[in-house]
């Protein structure tokens, strides 16, 4: 076996972009096959439904379970309003009256007869998504959403946090190994997507999002310094629903990592423009990578590049190391021998030799490497 | 299928792993009469996009078995079966946890009684409990509902009292849940099965509440009455729907059903089956752990309780930032035998959660991953020695000694004096590069009491080797015994009760190894050390212990103990730092140096 399956993220400088914008709950539609798409533009809407509200009508009356529905006013289906009274108790010869206001505005959904508790529900809560990305709307999915066909230079990160935002790319680190501190960012910076180096510090994350700053895109962060913006420990690599204001993308890992060359080049290449942004991951079923979308005016044709079909690594290709000794190293694959190697750690692995940028040679686990697609 | 157990010369086993599918090929050996594991393969499992398939991760395990054996298993794109000639094998069976295991959500009236049997019927059976909804869990109901909702289920128990007992609790839970619609997490086409073991004389007005929303079955109290739990009917049922509703889901698994000659069971349900069956076998007292990449399960047999529970956020990989928030960085840092800055731990720590799938290179590497291994493991037995209690609830008679113990039930199970044996599992200790490693991590982490053997799973087939122990016990059994445990030797640890000082004896050991397996040894386990003596497995060991004063081996404080024990491919681990507490290094000066002592006297990790 010459060759080795080793997913890395995508690094693509004009590639076919595919977006699925799904509802969470059937809805309507609105656009048709075809149409073009601005970022912005609603795609589909539904209405979700709303919380609901047990309420203990049985105690709150004195009652008996079976008796509730002599002493309610309202019933199963009605309209209620918050604080509307909705039952009230005969008391003792008309006094000690115990009532029942509704704690939410809905509707009765049911009433039981057997515990005595009233289920009430709130209004649904009305949803839309847009079409993130300019593009034309390639396929309906009746009752869902749409899928949002466009060319695009895609950069995925490693890691994010907080969700989807759009913004104009502004770069701000000097180079890819340069640090970004709070005295860094300024107001011109609100409203925009900054580009940064090889590391952010917490106070200049804190910083840009005190200024507005919709996104920063970062090649190393320290994982401890999330946990302090966050207020709890980061679990699992499960994020997006972060309500930070300012989205987090780091491309590289935890660390001070240079961000890759080819990344930074390419979003040097397109500031000035509007990019979709979003920090969500989901490192286990389904992977997910944080990203940053850029599109091309229409017409455009996607550049057919390597690394948009990257099938496997290959003597000649371009990898990346992604852990110890040699994490965030860049070099080109020299050999692919077939037998186990035995590592420092002792573990037997199957290994790739790779040259490094400079001409340095080392021996790695095939595990511990990444191809950088479209390179 | 043949008819008898007898009649099978070869089987197939399958582990259909969220990530691998593992094959094992376990043949009769007539000359010796005895079942043995001759061949294994593994490929990717194929659940997920492109494939969405299942078998053709089977298969792909099975023909690497083929190419190995040198003899076909798979003919028009389905296994062989039975046997005929050298092609072929006379059963297959297989096991499941691909796509995220079997996820319950549990429900019951009382936290610590109904809902906590609910929990152990679930557990089981090999689930996930996603959470445990109770009346009294201090939620408020709006609550509960929204949280059903958010879940997404394979399905749920309810329970909830005892037969004849109050009904409207119960009731209570079933309308809650019937509000909240809750769906299930995969497909959309089918109902969510709900499984109703509670209050019998309740189960028309759950019917009427829940039966036209969801799949509805009802089965036996779990809790028919309070000095008694029943879970058999219930583990029984969530095995039944697994199969027909959650794996008839999962993309290729109607195929895999019809091509297994036993129901499919989830992966940890197997597993503890065979725990459960050689702690009955042997009359032992057993440690079963599978440390994961997302998850922990600790199983445990102590006089015949049989207990499993899963810590579904601590792992190696996708959770191993979970162990770091749970333990703590200064908990990880005193296993860790290198000089390094907590950020720079954290920052590694974080970096193999983004990239699950990396291998340790370099040494430094693999003792910060076999550091946070520990923390995981000990986390994992807390939970575990929680949960696994006596029944909650149940008046018991007491004598004026006893008046004064706060004891209604609830206490541990989990007796590490009375642990007669150690099992690991998972690729941190099955894959060790050392199996001195696997068996000090374990040492370390569970800190065993008096004598206690340690062995491994050599490479994850108890899964399998539990599917199989419902259909052809012997075969089962004499796998396990021979191809699946790797015996690393007899732990020895003499528990103080009072506080000692460095170098102080707390024991005087004899070892009467054979010339064949080692050299006799004689001589005093001290304060702070933890010495290896090589014993290789064969003929049981005679070992005489003299306790110092005050000092525990097993037989009560200062009382001498003699025992027959086993050695192992690493040998007998003498370990003198303490059990009242552990010897703590967390703020040791000198922790670095000392750790790396106790590893050199372990032969734990290559020199320089």
């Amino acid at each position: 076996m010459a060759n080795v399956f080793t997913p890395g993220l995508k690094v693509s400088e004009r590639a076919v972009i595919r977006k699925e914008r799904k509802l969470p709950l059937r809805g309507e539609v609105l656009p048709v096959t075809g149409q073009r798409l601005k970022a912005d533009d609603i795609v589909a809407r539904t209405s979700l439904p709303g919380k609901v509200f047990p309420v203990n009508a049985a105690n709150i009356l004195s009652v008996m379970p079976a008796e509730v529905t002599h002493v309610l006013r309202k019933r199963e289906g009605d309209e209620v309003a918050k604080g509307e009274l909705i039952g009230e108790s005969e008391g003792f010869l008309g006094f000690f009256r115990s009532q029942l206001a509704s704690p939410v505005e809905g509707t009765i959904e049911s009433i039981s007869k057997v515990s005595g508790q009233i289920m009430l529900r709130e209004k649904p809560v009305e949803v839309a998504i847009d079409a993130y990305v300019d593009g034309v709307v390639e396929e309906l999915i009746p009752g869902e959403g749409v899928v949002v066909k466009t060319v695009a230079m895609q950069i995925q990160g490693i890691i994010g946090l907080g969700g989807e935002v759009k913004g104009e790319i502004m770069m701000l680190a000097a180079s890819p190994d340069a640090m970004l501190d709070a005295g860094d960012f300024g107001g011109q910076h609100r409203g925009k997507v900054v580009v940064g180096g090889g590391f952010l510090t917490r106070a200049g994350f804190e910083r840009a999002r005190e200024l507005g700053v919709k996104a920063v895109v970062t090649g190393g962060f320290h994982f401890d310094d999330i946990r302090r913006i966050l207020g709890y420990e980061l679990g699992v690599a499960i994020t997006g629903t972060e309500k930070l204001g300012t989205t987090l993308v780091i491309t590289e890992g935890f660390g001070q990592i240079g961000m890759a060359r080819r990344t930074w080049e390419l979003l040097r290449s397109r500031e000035g423009q509007r990019a979709s942004v979003n920090g969500a991951t989901q490192i286990r079923a389904g992977v997910m990578r944080p990203e940053v979308i850029v599109t091309w005016p229409e017409g455009t044709e996607a550049v057919d590049e390597r690394g948009q079909e990257v099938k496997g690594i290959d003597v000649g290709s371009l990898i990346r190391c992604i852990r110890y000794p040699y994490f965030g190293r860049i070099g080109r694959v020299s050999a692919l021998p077939h037998e186990l190697q035995r590592m420092a750690s002792e573990t037997m692995v199957r290994v790739l030799e790779v040259e490094f940028e400079g001409g340095e040679r080392a021996v790695v686990p095939r595990a511990n490497v990444e191809a950088i697609e479209g390179s | 299928m043949p008819r008898k157990p007898e009649d099978i010369r070869s089987i197939l086993a399958t582990d259909c792993g969220s990530t691998t599918t593992k094959a094992i090929l376990i043949e009769y050996d007539e000359a010796n009469r005895e079942y043995r594991l001759t061949g294994r393969g593994e490929a990717p499992t194929t659940v997920e996009a492109p494939f969405e398939d299942v078998t053709r991760g089977v298969l792909n395990a099975i023909q690497e078995i083929s190419e190995l054996r040198g003899r076909p298993f798979i003919a028009g794109g389905a296994i062989l079966r039975p046997q005929q000639g050298e092609a072929g094998a006379d059963i297959y069976i297989s096991t499941s946890s691909a796509g995220g295991g079997l996820q319950m959500v549990v429900a019951g009236v009382v936290k610590s009684m109904t809902a906590e049997s609910a929990q152990r019927a679930a557990l089981g059976a090999g689930s996930i409990v996603m959470d445990i909804i109770a009346s009294n869990d201090r939620r408020k109901p709006h609550e509960k509902i929204e949280r059903i909702r958010q879940l997404r289920p394979d399905m749920i128990l309810l329970a909830g009292g005892t037969d004849g007992g109050t009904i409207k609790h119960v009731v209570q839970l079933a309308e809650l849940i019937s509000a909240a619609n809750p769906r299930p997490r995969l497909g959309q086409g089918y109902d969510l099965p709900i499984i109703y073991s509670g209050n019998k004389e309740a189960r028309e007005l759950i019917r009427e509440i829940l039966g036209r929303k969801c799949a509805l079955h009802i089965t036996g109290n779990v809790r028919p009455v309070l000095e008694m739990e029943d879970l058999a009917p219930s583990r029984d049922k969530i095995h039944d729907l697994f199969m027909e509703h959650v794996m008839a889901q999962a993309p290729g698994y109607r195929k895999l059903m019809d091509w297994a000659d036993a129901p499919i069971m989830p992966t940890p349900g197997a597993v503890g089956l065979l725990i459960e069956m050689e702690a009955r076998k042997k009359g032992v007292n057993v440690l079963g752990v599978d440390i994961g990449g997302a998850t922990t399960d600790v199983f445990s047999v102590f006089d015949g309780v049989f207990n499993r529970t899963v810590s579904a956020n601590l792992g190696m990989s996708y959770s191993v930032c979970n162990v770091l928030a749970e333990a703590g960085v200064e908990n990880i840092m005193r296993w860790t035998p290198i000089e390094i800055s907590p950020e720079d731990l954290r920052n590694r720590i974080a970096n193999k959660m983004i990239r699950p799938t990396t291998i340790p290179q370099g040494l430094e590497e693999l003792k910060i991953e076999q550091a946070i291994a520990r923390e995981a493991l000990r986390l994992s037995l807390v939970q575990h020695k929680e949960f696994a209690v006596s029944l909650k609830g149940v008046q018991t008679e007491r004598d004026i000694s006893q008046a004064f113990e706060q004891s209604g039930g609830g206490q541990t199970l989990v007796n590490m004096m009375k642990l007669d044996m150690i099992i690991g599992s998972g690729g941190v200790l099955s894959h060790a590069p050392r199996r001195s490693q696997s068996m000090k991590i374990m040492i370390d982490s569970f800190l065993p009491e008096g004598f206690t053997e340690l062995t491994v799973d050599s490479i994850f087939m108890m899964p399998h080797l539990g599917v199989l122990s419902t259909i052809h016990e012997t075969a089962a059994l004499q796998v396990f015994e021979k191809d699946c445990l790797i015996r690393l030797g007899a732990c020895i640890a003499p528990v103080e009760s009072k506080r000692m000082r460095e170098g102080d004896v707390m024991a005087h050991v004899r070892l009467e190894i054979p010339s064949s397996q080692g050299k006799p040894w004689s001589g005093p386990i001290r304060y702070g050390e933890i010495i290896l003596v090589p014993a290789t497995y064969g003929e049981p060991i005679r070992a005489v212990a003299e306790p110092a004063r005050g000092v525990d081996l097993g037989a009560g404080r200062d009382q001498p103990v003699e025992k027959m024990i086993h050695g192992g491919v690493v040998g007998i681990a003498l370990d003198g730092r303490g059990r009242r507490p552990f010897l703590d290094l967390r703020q040791a000066s000198d922790r670095v140096a000392r750790l790396a002592r106790w590893s050199r006297d372990f032969d734990e990790y290559p020199e320089g």
